[in-house]
């Protein structure tokens, strides 16, 4: 029997083939690229702000969940539907990608790939910086709930620092516009910025206005192998200390290399502790000194051995090895715990001290890499879903790496978001007092609390980590 | 579904593959039915998710019925998998679990015994098809409809795929073929062609051009009487059973040979014959056997490529695409050759088309049991050809070039625009015939 609810949504959403309804359609909306698997009740693809709008009243209404997703690439469980109702798939909203010249600016709708915005505009000689490693499978509206970071972050920011203006339809099924087409803007409360990284508990994003930038001249690419992981960590210091801002600084670690070396040979040293691969862009000249210097100070600090690659060809040689190393380290053993735990880029070989202890400590396979640049560790844990005790340490070191984070100033996420694997850890962070402020700001906006419940905030009674069932 | 029958499930599903897969999307964009349907329950991660759903008793087998059943199998996903997942294995496993689980309707069992329990397998039934296709210009389709029995198989559209099958050979023609032809000039290799069924059959002409082409390579060629249907429909309908026995005819029928390899010239066939020694692994006479018969199959155009491509082509201007079979790219992994051998004929000016690695819909019996399904994805295809602008569509396996025939004819570009197989392509332009 179908709930009343469920047959006025066949009014309001008029094409029915977008309205999926059964277990085989809604479990497939059931999962993220994280853990856990849930069944909605119900999957919708609407076309526009305007049936968004239509589904949201529907749900406010009657009190039923709605869960915002885009391509379901989240690594923090965001677009897991926990508590049954709606899931609302965006990938149907593709119709806008306008690029405006004259204004560095770009609107777009949230269902679009981020890549093939980033094609668009730089066909059109611009540059939008953000790439996250799913750039090519994500969408622009889940890069913007979650404010996507990537290698880059280190030099243009986060997904938010593009974002000049958004069309968010709210909880309660009112369509609003936040910020505007400027650069600067001031009026009243910065409730774009709000918006984004809100991991769809406040509205759902229904247009965005990217804020674009002129297209760097040229770059390089440095290699730079290390014996000791904590020179590494010292050197990237060293560089950023000396005035030079790379476009990307990004670690590896030894076991990472080896698992590299293993699944495609890129010719790393395999007994090196660590790597650091290091861009700079920007004007020829300018970055042919700045990469002397790198060079330089990378000797200085014990640097084994540093190559400067110049070519597009042997640049690409070098990042594609970067690439390799989620689907290499998958190959260690099947389940794959990726956190994303940042700390302040001075306690960068600290926090790769206490990575190492909890290594030990749990016997886990540990692996490290990341965009050192901005303190933001990759630490990866390789395990077996199958095995319970060794997910149950899992857990344990889970927790400790956030701890750790925590205690070195750090964060707890610097980029995948908290969606439900970092809930219970937010006080730890915010306090009682931060977090209770959110959850007022939350309460304000979604008053029936029906806009991805479950997530961020933790529920009663959650206290830690549990990826077992 | 409980306790020890689970257990089975799982290890005729492949639910060990299903863990590999983490979940990160990277093989949605490939993904031609995901593109189409624009769910996720028809993308590679879904159907993935769904087996292992099934695995795990959460969802009832039939319901994975559909989402498998659309799939192409055009392996696209495995291509851009950044942690290997198998999913070729968790394809395979629940097809067979489909196929052991359903109580088929009527008309599917009518179906399947007549297209792949009889004609398929045997040498006569397919030899039929050949002479009443010739029959056929002379007498309409009705007649070849009615001695096979293929009029009770609506609501399949063969009406539609009729109109764009090639010209039949004469029976004569076919009977007169020999046993072995050898090379031109200076022998390199010795070689056998796998003739395949449905080639050999409806494209007997392109068996004949590729014994011609691997003469004049340098090539002596050996045409084995004893083989058979490569096995691909039976593997992919679940009768895996079926397909081990075929295997083994081949494997032995080519053993007798003293050749550097086996030749084929269809993309689907050679992903079958590479797939033996999977098939053959759990006999253990024949795996060794088997794992020798892999390694020395090859698609024509690597041999032709390795012998150093055909010397004396006719420079004539032409500008040509070129759609590639899945089951060559993502199976075979043979995507240099074929475009390599289409780039030196004189006077061609190649284009790629976007997308060009995506599968065209057709798909083994796909565009015949899921038309709608398989026109979108054609579609999709001919959007991308018609900006290169080519009068030609060259293509490695014949159910790619029916389906781009079959595009062509949905486009109106009869007059403009023809598809024709690697093969015959480079036999036109044989200065020496
Ligand atoms: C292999 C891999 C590599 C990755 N690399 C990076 C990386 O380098 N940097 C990085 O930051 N992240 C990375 N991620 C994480 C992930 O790709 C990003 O978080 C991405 O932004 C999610 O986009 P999505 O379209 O898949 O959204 P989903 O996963 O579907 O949803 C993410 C969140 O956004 C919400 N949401 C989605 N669309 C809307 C909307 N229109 N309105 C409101 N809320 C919405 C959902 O409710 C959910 O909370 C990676 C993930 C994978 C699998
Ligand atoms: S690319 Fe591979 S790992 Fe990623 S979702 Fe697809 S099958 Fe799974
Ligand atoms: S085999 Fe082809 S159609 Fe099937 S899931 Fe993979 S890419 Fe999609």
């Amino acid at each position: 029997m179908n709930k009343k609810w469920q047959i006025e949504l066949e009014n309001v959403i008029k094409d029915n083939k977008r309205i999926l309804t059964n277990p085989a359609d809604l479990l497939s909306y059931g999962f993220d690229a994280s853990f856990g698997q849930y069944k909605p009740e119900r999957v919708v693809q609407p076309l526009n702000r305007e049936e968004v709008a239509e589904v949201m009243k529907l749900a406010n209404k009657h009190s039923i969940p709605v869960y915002p997703r885009g391509q379901g690439t989240c690594l923090s469980g965001g677009p897991l539907p926990l508590k049954g109702g709606i899931v609302l798939d965006t990938c149907r909203m593709t119709a806008k990608l306008i690029i405006d010249s004259e204004n560095l600016t770009a609107v777009v709708s949230p269902g679009i790939i981020t890549s093939k915005i980033k094609e668009a505009v730089d066909k059109e000689g611009f540059f939008y910086p953000p790439d996250p490693s799913s750039a090519h499978v994500s969408t622009i509206g889940g890069n913007v709930a979650e404010n996507s970071g990537g290698p880059r972050g280190l030099k243009y920011g986060v997904t938010g620092n593009y974002v000049l203006g958004l069309e968010v339809v709210t909880p309660e099924g009112e369509i609003i516009n936040t910020g505007g087409r400027t650069i600067k803007n001031v009026t009243g409360y910065n409730l774009t910025q709000l918006l984004v990284g809100s991991e769809g508990t406040l509205g759902v994003i229904t247009e965005i206005t990217l804020r674009l930038i002129p297209k760097p001249k040229s770059r390089v690419s440095i290699l730079t192998v290390f014996d000791d992981l904590m020179d590494s960590g010292r050197a990237i210091s060293r560089v950023l200390s000396s005035g030079i801002m790379p476009s990307a600084m990004e670690i590896m670690d030894k076991h990472c290399i080896k698992a590299v070396e293993n699944y495609k040979p890129a010719g790393y040293p395999t007994d090196a502790a660590a790597i650091l691969l290091i861009e700079l862009d920007g004007h020829p000249k300018a970055i042919e000194e700045e990469a002397q210097q790198v060079d330089q100070i990378c000797r200085e600090v014990g640097a084994r051995d540093v190559q400067i690659a110049v070519g597009e060809e042997d640049q690409k040689k070098l990042w594609e090895a970067r690439k390799l190393v989620s689907p290499a380290i998958a190959k260690i053993k099947p389940t794959k715990i990726s956190e994303d735990a940042t700390v302040p880029r001075s306690k960068i070989p600290e926090m790769f001290d206490r990575l190492n202890k909890i290594r030990d400590k749990y016997n886990l396979e540990l692996v490290v890499f990341g965009h050192a640049g901005d303190g933001n560790l990759h630490p990866n844990i390789l395990a077996d879903k199958r095995d319970r005790d060794e997910m149950k340490r899992v857990e344990m070191a889970v927790a400790e790496i956030f701890e750790a984070a925590i205690e070195l100033g750090g964060t707890l996420s610097g980029e995948h978001g908290i969606g439900t694997m970092k809930s219970p850890f937010m006080e730890k962070e915010l306090g009682t007092m931060g977090l209770a402020m959110m959850k007022r700001v939350k309460e304000a906006w979604d008053p029936n609390n029906i806009m991805n419940p479950g997530k961020i905030f933790p529920e009663k009674g959650q206290s830690k980590l549990v990826l077992t069932e | 579904m409980k306790g020890q029958s689970l257990k089975d499930l799982q290890q005729k599903i492949g639910y060990k593959y299903t863990f590999d897969c983490v979940q990160c999307a990277y093989c949605l964009p490939v993904c031609p039915t995901y593109e189409t349907m624009g769910i996720e329950t028809h993308s590679p991660r879904g159907r993935i998710n769904l087996v292992k759903m099934v695995a795990e008793g959460q969802m009832e087998i039939e319901d994975l019925r559909e989402p498998i059943e659309k799939c192409l199998g055009c392996q696209a996903c495995v291509t851009a998998c950044p942690t290997d997942t198998q999913y070729g294995r968790i394809l395979e496993g629940a097809k067979e679990v489909l196929n052991d689980w359903e109580k088929k309707s009527i008309s599917k069992k009518i179906t399947e015994k007549i297209v792949i329990g009889k004609l398929f397998p045997s040498s006569s039934g397919m030899d039929m098809i050949g002479h009443i296709m010739w029959g056929y210009e002379k007498t309409g389709l009705q007649k070849l409809a009615r001695k096979t029995g293929l009029t009770s198989l609506a609501p399949m559209r063969l009406g539609k795929f009729e109109q764009v099958l090639p010209s039949p050979v004469a029976p004569k023609e076919r009977k007169s073929r020999k046993n072995y032809y050898p090379a031109k000039g200076k022998v390199q290799l010795t070689v056998a062609l796998f003739t395949g069924c449905i080639m050999d059959s409806m494209f007997f002409t392109t068996n004949q051009n590729t014994i011609k082409l691997l003469n004049h390579a340098g090539a002596n060629v050996y045409i084995p009487e004893e083989q058979t249907c490569c096995g691909a429909l039976h593997s992919h309908s679940g009768e895996a059973n079926e397909a081990r026995k075929l295997a083994i005819r081949n494997i032995k029928a080519f053993e007798e040979y003293n050749i550097d390899y086996v030749v084929n010239n269809a993309g689907g066939c050679g992903a079958q014959l590479s797939e033996y020694e999977h098939l053959l692994s759990e006999e253990p006479e024949w795996k060794a056997r088997a794992h020798l018969f892999v390694q020395n199959s090859k698609d024509i155009s690597t041999v032709l490529w390795d012998l150093g491509g055909i010397q004396l082509l006719e420079a004539k201007e032409e500008v040509v695409t070129y759609q590639p079979s899945c089951h060559l790219t993502h199976v075979q992994k043979v995507t240099r050759e074929p475009k390599a051998l289409i780039e030196t004929i004189p006077g061609v000016i190649f284009r790629e088309m976007k997308d060009e690695q995506k599968c065209c819909g057709s798909a083994g019996i796909y565009n015949i049991v899921n038309y709608e399904e398989s026109m979108d994805i054609l579609d999709v295809k001919m959007d991308h050809m018609k900006p290169t602008k080519a009068n030609t569509i060259v293509t490695t396996n014949p159910g790619c070039l029916l389906q781009m025939k079959m595009g062509i004819k949905r486009e109106g570009l009869e007059d403009s625009v023809r598809a024709v197989h690697l093969v015959d392509f480079l036999a036109e332009r044989l200065l020496e015939n």
